[in-house]
């Protein structure tokens, strides 16, 4: 410490005496206190959130673990209080791809894996642009194949595709195939002429006006009296294409938000460069309205997944079907509860990792919080 | 009401349309496969087991038909159908059949583009006790509480039982099934009723399934057969005759085991004709001589398909579909 005096005042300077280091603001205590505890409505709320989940985390475990049966048939489990995990072993083949037949199982299984790649480079954010883009569009190709079977494999009936192999194939084309023909819906009814801004809001308003089990209806029970029977599309085709269309009717009122909110200034400079109207809705306007509309367009994707589970009422026995089916076979009456946790778990696993990639975009680009 | 109509309107006409060129048979044999329509998860009448096959009373008609026309019990393809899916799938011709628990109504027989072929298994409303309790008939249920579903014909049957028997029941009304079942389980009524086939299933997901009797009583008719479209006759004959074969193998003491053995040996008249050793059974509706034991050797007769999917794994009765010769009123026409 240097002292500093002055001549006009012999006051000296005397310092404080050094306060103590800062109470660590680190360690259980204080994370309590600045989490849980800065205020009276936050202690409250906490004591009521841990008040509840001392009353059925206990009861939780309890059933998911300690008094859950996990090597046995069905007549051990319902000796047992507890959740029956045998049967979830069972019965995960048929869960996974329901009546396919087992002998061919390695063929939706490769399909899997290479949708699980897939993921994972487009997570760890390895593989981009026009890659990314094909990528993803070969892959429903390459695993309708797999699946389906072409150039010498057996062919597979669509009949027999089911379990969650169905439920992702449903949503994944519904995504693919949604997405652009939003776009083109959203630019028709933004930029069109009359005549087609007409035929777009008429599709996107009349498919909006009704649910979709309506159009699951409609497709599936419908359309076969109104065809010839030389025409008969199979049950799946027709869902597939019920779900395209109701998806792209909510994507293109997402997209034309995000167009709306593009100023004119970008549209105008773009054409005083030179540059064709054409390439300036598709290269100018267009990208940046949907990084604007990213977080809605992810809530669709979510929404459609979750949608999928309505196919049960035309007849398809996506993963939901399928556990309503496994928790009604003879040998394992009684475990609908264990089923439904599973299906509830799975679900929420797909759709959480979807929602969290979706804030790992949002955060990308020039807008977001890093790059 | 008038959508229903209309709906139905509609399916008539698709399939009187459609009928004037199906030949269902003909398409069945050029495709190699028949398009079965079963429900979506009924135990012990249709339902995928662990290994992705489906199994059930209501599957093996579809096999058992499959194996008359095309020889191979496995050459099906099955189609799960919703309740309102089940009679148009099979007027618009998208299944050639369809064996899935329904009952045999006038309404569907004649006014909605269907015919109904033969009965597979008389279900009706029953009540299942604790055994315990000494019931051993629906009429002792006076002054007993009964679990019901609401808003069902269930409910109305049971009203309607209460007050021709001159009985009180207190019925105890939940919203769904799996409510009512736990509740009587949990000792919220004295007796359960629903569909006799179910509260086998039921019974069997209790802890302790020798506690609970079903009574041999029920308050409802519920004949449920397979229905084929309307307008092919020769496809709803070899729908119904394949059904009466597997009954009459059971009749004749024909089953899975001996089959060949009868074929070669029996002198029994009866026999020789179903298994087409004598006479053309077959020819009358267009399939192969042996049709029959082609059935009977892939899935037994009705006898052996009840007891693998009913008796064995919901511990269901025969009841009312045991033969007309050993108290039940399963009665198949000759064969001849």
């Amino acid at each position: 410490m240097t002292q500093i005096t002055s001549e006009a005042d012999t006051k000296t300077f005397e310092p404080l005496a050094a306060r103590g280091a800062p109470t660590r603001q680190i360690g259980p205590l204080n994370w309590l206190r600045k989490n849980l505890f800065s205020g009276w409505l936050n202690s409250l709320t906490s004591l009521v959130l841990i008040g509840v989940l001392l009353w059925v985390l206990p009861v939780m475990i309890n059933w998911l673990f300690l008094d859950a049966v996990f090597r046995g048939n069905g007549e051990v489990c319902r000796q047992s209080a507890g959740a029956c995990w045998p049967f979830i072993y069972e019965k995960i083949p048929v869960l996974m791809v329901g009546v396919y037949p087992q002998e061919l199982i390695w063929r939706p299984a490769v399909a899997g894996v290479a949708l699980l790649a897939l993921v994972y480079l487009t997570f760890s954010d390895r593989i981009r642009g026009f890659v990314l883009i094909s990528a993803w569009l070969a892959l429903p190709l390459f695993a309708l194949v797999m699946i389906g079977g072409a150039f010498g494999m057996t062919e597979v009936n669509q009949s027999l595709w089911g379990g969650l192999m169905l439920s992702i194939l449903l949503a994944l084309v519904g995504v693919i195939v949604s997405i652009p023909l939003g776009v083109m819906l959203a630019l028709g009814r933004f930029y069109g002429s009359p005549l087609v801004k007409a035929l777009c809001i008429g599709f996107i308003e009349l498919i909006r006006g009704v649910p979709l089990i309506t159009i699951l209806f409609m497709v599936s029970v419908m359309m076969p009296l109104f065809l010839p029977p030389e025409m008969i599309i199979n049950n799946l085709m027709r869902i597939q294409i019920g779900m395209i269309f109701f998806s792209a009717a909510y994507m293109a009122e997402v997209i034309r938000g995000g167009l709306q909110a593009i100023p004119k200034g970008q549209t105008e400079a773009s054409l005083a460069l030179g540059v064709s109207p054409n390439r300036t809705i598709l290269f100018v306007i267009v990208p940046q309205a949907l990084r604007h509309v990213l977080p809605p367009l992810i809530g669709r994707c979510i929404a459609l997944f979750k949608d999928t589970s309505l196919v049960i009422i035309v007849g398809l026995l996506d993963f939901l079907g399928m556990i309503k089916g496994a928790a009604l076979d003879p040998d394992w009456l009684g475990f609908q509860t264990e089923a439904y946790f599973f299906a509830a778990f799975v679900y929420w696993l797909i759709c959480y990792s979807l929602s969290r990639y979706g804030r790992a975009l949002e955060n990308r680009g020039p807008n977001g919080a890093k790059r | 009401m008038k959508n229903v109509s209309l709906i139905s309107a509609i399916a008539l006409v698709a399939a009187t349309a459609g009928s004037a060129q199906a030949q269902t048979l003909e398409k069945v044999i050029s495709e190699g496969v028949l398009a079965c329509g079963v429900s979506e998860g009924v135990p012990g009448f249709s339902n995928p087991n662990s290994e992705g096959v489906w199994e059930g009373l209501d599957v093996d008609i579809c096999r058992a038909v499959a194996a008359a026309v095309l020889g191979d019990s496995d050459a099906v393809r099955f189609s799960p159908l919703t309740s309102s899916q089940k009679i148009l799938a099979v007027s618009s011709g998208q299944v050639d059949m369809t064996s899935r628990t329904t009952t045999w109504t006038m309404k569907r027989d004649s006014s909605e583009g269907v015919d109904f072929t033969q009965v597979v298994f008389y279900d009706g409303q029953g009540f299942m006790v604790r055994a315990e309790s000494g019931i051993t008939d629906a009429n002792q249920l006076d002054s007993a509480t009964v679990c019901v579903t609401t808003g069902t014909t269930t409910e109305l049957n049971l009203a309607d039982f209460a007050r021709a028997q001159n009985i009180t029941i207190e019925p105890v009304v939940f919203e769904g099934k799996r409510e009512a079942v736990a509740a009587y389980e949990s000792g919220r009524c004295d007796a359960l009723t629903t569909d006799a086939s179910q509260l086998g299933a039921f019974r069997t997901s209790f802890i302790d399934p020798e506690a609970h009797t079903i009574l041999d009583t029920l308050i409802s008719k519920e004949p449920l057969a397979p229905l084929v479209a309307h307008g092919d006759n020769q496809w709803k004959d070899i729908v119904t005759w394949t059904i009466f074969g597997l009954i009459s193998a059971e009749e004749l003491g024909i089953t899975s085991e001996n089959v060949e053995d009868l074929a070669a040996n029996s002198d029994n008249p009866d026999v020789q004709r179903l298994l087409g050793v004598s006479g053309d059974t077959g020819g009358f509706i267009g399939l192969e001589g042996t049709w029959m034991k082609d059935v009977i050797a892939s899935v037994g007769n009705y006898g052996e398909i009840f007891d693998r999917n009913l008796t064995q794994t919901l511990g269901l009765e025969r009841g009312l579909n045991a033969q007309w010769n050993d108290g039940g009123i399963l009665y198949a026409m000759p064969i001849r």
